[in-house]
């Protein structure tokens, strides 16, 4: 993907700085990418959890939804141009923190707190900005996943969401260092995670409650580290300006776990 | 599934407002969020005490509000932890003066959502001090796991220190006594069949009628081995040796001796398991200086039971006699 656009979240070779209107669409992204697989999350989730990941996070962005600009429920991208106009001139710490409380208090278990505090973070780095350029993304997102890791305590390689959110947070930041365009970036952090999410698969679960299965936990892919994936991928496609629930093709069929419990 | 409910999203919402309804003039229910309060909070002066976890477990957490146990519990979904929403709003509302104490059971998403809890009422000014209890021996407590899970200690930990705070004792006070508990208790259960979720609609897992679970959690987690259904002897061996070989209980202990049940196992089988513990107790020196005998810390329909046992001193037993008036324990009130 080459960086020659520099036009809005339209622009079919990307946007050229995240705002408003391009958050919006990447929560009804990650909403409707989450809904579709709602019951493959869970699935991981019953191998070496608790079986309610799926279940709750797909309760917790219905919610985000409704507290979206235009208020629509659907996740579907049919807001007019003029509210588009208007959504993306909006700040982006006020959005991202009014998503982090909105998922804390309505997704429950360890996931609501963990992605509650990525947007709650996410907004304390954003602030009153209204657009961020690729180095600003990195380093909002960076913010975001060191918030994640502060609030679990967990390190690399414990089999949790951390695994797919620092490999992504370090692309960024790495494809911002050598110049990258916003969508370059925002593609290798998805590629990243993805990379991540898959080397859960044979790790021994250090965190949650997949923690009490010891070894037995080895050969699921963890369910956390699976919607990280779901988040950055639908970021990635949003940021590219196209219609960003279509994102089939990573994921994982196999399970794991490191977020449920109550 | 068979269980007495109208739709399975309903439970927990229709659950509270059966209680409301029972306890009218006693406690206090909440919605939006969920939480249940005891009608004269707060109590000025007085330490507040909020607990709170999943549904599922009746009793614990909401049958525990009252005069000398708990200021509020937060119910969250059937098993799954209520959120820092309906904490914050708990711990303002009992808040006296004097400053709150979370009791915590250590699961990995309870103690999340209650320490951003805590965050968010220490922003508001508030004094908020919080205590995880982890009896449960059927699990390793390691740099690896999430450590061991709460459970029946959690009952006596709720009572002991609603007792002190009643006394006005302070703070920092009450949740040394609490960590005290903690440290003093520890616990082993057994299952005989699985729970049954009710959003789920099918057992959590698989048990043949001739198969036990020991060392299950109160989710129905895995515990330490299935193994073929013995005596309530040998099942007693099995389940009190472990927590007395892990503090380790010794001759000349006094104790209290706390047989729970799981929900699906009548009282009959309880009596039966306590008066082998007193057996087992006795050939060790070990003295039952008080008991708990029923169903406090549940895991929905699941048959079963755990044990657990606190050792005493004089300050302790002192205040587990205190009175106490709450749906789910009641005495000398």
């Amino acid at each position: 993907m080459s960086a020659m656009g520099a036009g809005g979240a339209a622009d079919p070779v990307g946007a050229a700085a995240v705002d408003a209107g391009v958050a919006v669409a990447w929560l009804r992204a990650f909403a409707a990418h989450v809904a579709a697989r709602r019951d493959e999350l869970t699935e991981l989730d019953a191998a070496i959890g608790d079986a309610d990941h799926g279940v709750n996070m797909d309760r917790g962005l219905q919610a985000v939804l409704g507290k979206l600009p235009d208020g629509a429920a659907t996740g579907a991208s049919g807001s007019t141009a003029a509210e588009g106009g208007r959504i993306a001139a909006a700040a982006l710490g006020p959005l991202f923190r009014t998503v982090g409380m909105t998922l804390v208090s309505t997704v429950g278990g360890a996931a609501g707190p963990l992605y509650g505090t990525f947007f709650l973070e996410l907004g304390r780095a954003t602030g009153e900005r209204t657009e961020l350029n690729t180095a600003e993304w990195a380093a909002a997102v960076t913010a975001a996943v060191a918030g994640v890791q502060a609030r679990g305590k967990a390190e690399p390689g414990d089999k949790t969401m951390v695994d797919a959110l620092l490999p992504a947070a370090s692309a960024l930041r790495d494809a911002a260092a050598s110049g990258a365009s916003l969508a370059e970036a925002a593609e290798a952090a998805a590629s990243a995670a993805e990379r991540g999410m898959r080397a859960t698969t044979p790790l021994v679960a250090c965190k949650g409650r997949a923690s009490y299965l010891g070894e037995r936990s080895a050969g699921h892919q963890d369910p956390g580290a699976t919607s990280s994936w779901m988040l950055l991928e639908t970021a990635a496609a949003a940021i590219a300006g196209g219609h960003a629930a279509d994102v089939s093709g990573g994921g994982g069929s196999e399970a794991a776990g490191g977020t449920g419990a109550e | 599934m068979k269980k007495l409910i109208n739709r399975p999203e309903d439970v927990v919402r229709e659950e509270l407002a059966g209680i409301a309804l029972v306890h009218a003039g006693r406690l206090v229910v909440h919605t939006d969020p969920h939480w249940i309060a005891r009608a004269d909070a707060p109590v000025q002066g007085k330490v507040g005490i909020v607990s709170g976890g999943g549904s599922g477990h009746e009793p614990l957490h909401g049958g525990f509000v009252g005069r000398g146990m708990l200021d509020a519990a937060c119910p969250g979904e059937v098993f799954t932890s209520p959120t820092p929403d309906q904490m914050l709003a708990a711990t303002q509302a009992v808040d006296g003066g004097a400053g709150v104490l979370h009791i915590v059971k250590n699961y990995t998403g309870d103690v999340m959502n209650f320490e951003m809890a805590a965050d968010l009422a220490r922003d508001e000014g508030l004094v908020v001090e919080q205590v995880v209890i982890d009896d449960d021996v059927a699990v390793k407590d390691s740099l690896y796991t999430a450590g061991r899970r709460g459970v029946g200690a959690t009952v006596l930990a709720e009572k002991i220190c609603g007792a002190a705070a009643e006394q006005g004792r302070p703070l920092a006070e009450v949740a040394g006594l609490c960590r005290a508990v903690n440290e003093r208790s520890r616990s082993m259960g057994v299952a005989l069949t699985s729970c049954t979720v009710p959003m789920n609609g099918k057992p959590t897992f698989e048990l043949g009628d001739d198969e036990m679970e020991v060392g299950v959690g109160i989710h129905g987690e895995p515990g330490r081995e299935r193994r073929p259904l013995t005596s309530a002897h040998e099942i007693v061996e099995v389940l009190a040796g472990a927590v007395v070989d892990d503090l380790p209980f010794v001759s000349g202990d006094r104790v209290l001796a706390f047989v729970n049940g799981m929900g699906g196992t009548p009282l009959m089988e309880l009596y039966v398991v306590y008066g082998e513990l007193h057996r087992f107790l006795d050939q060790r020196g070990v003295a039952i200086a008080r008991n708990l005998v029923g169903s406090y810390a549940t895991s929905l329909d699941m048959a079963g039971c755990s044990i657990t046992l606190l050792k005493l001193d004089d300050e302790l037993t002192r205040l587990w006699d205190a009175p106490v008036d709450t749906p789910g324990l009641r005495w000398g009130a």
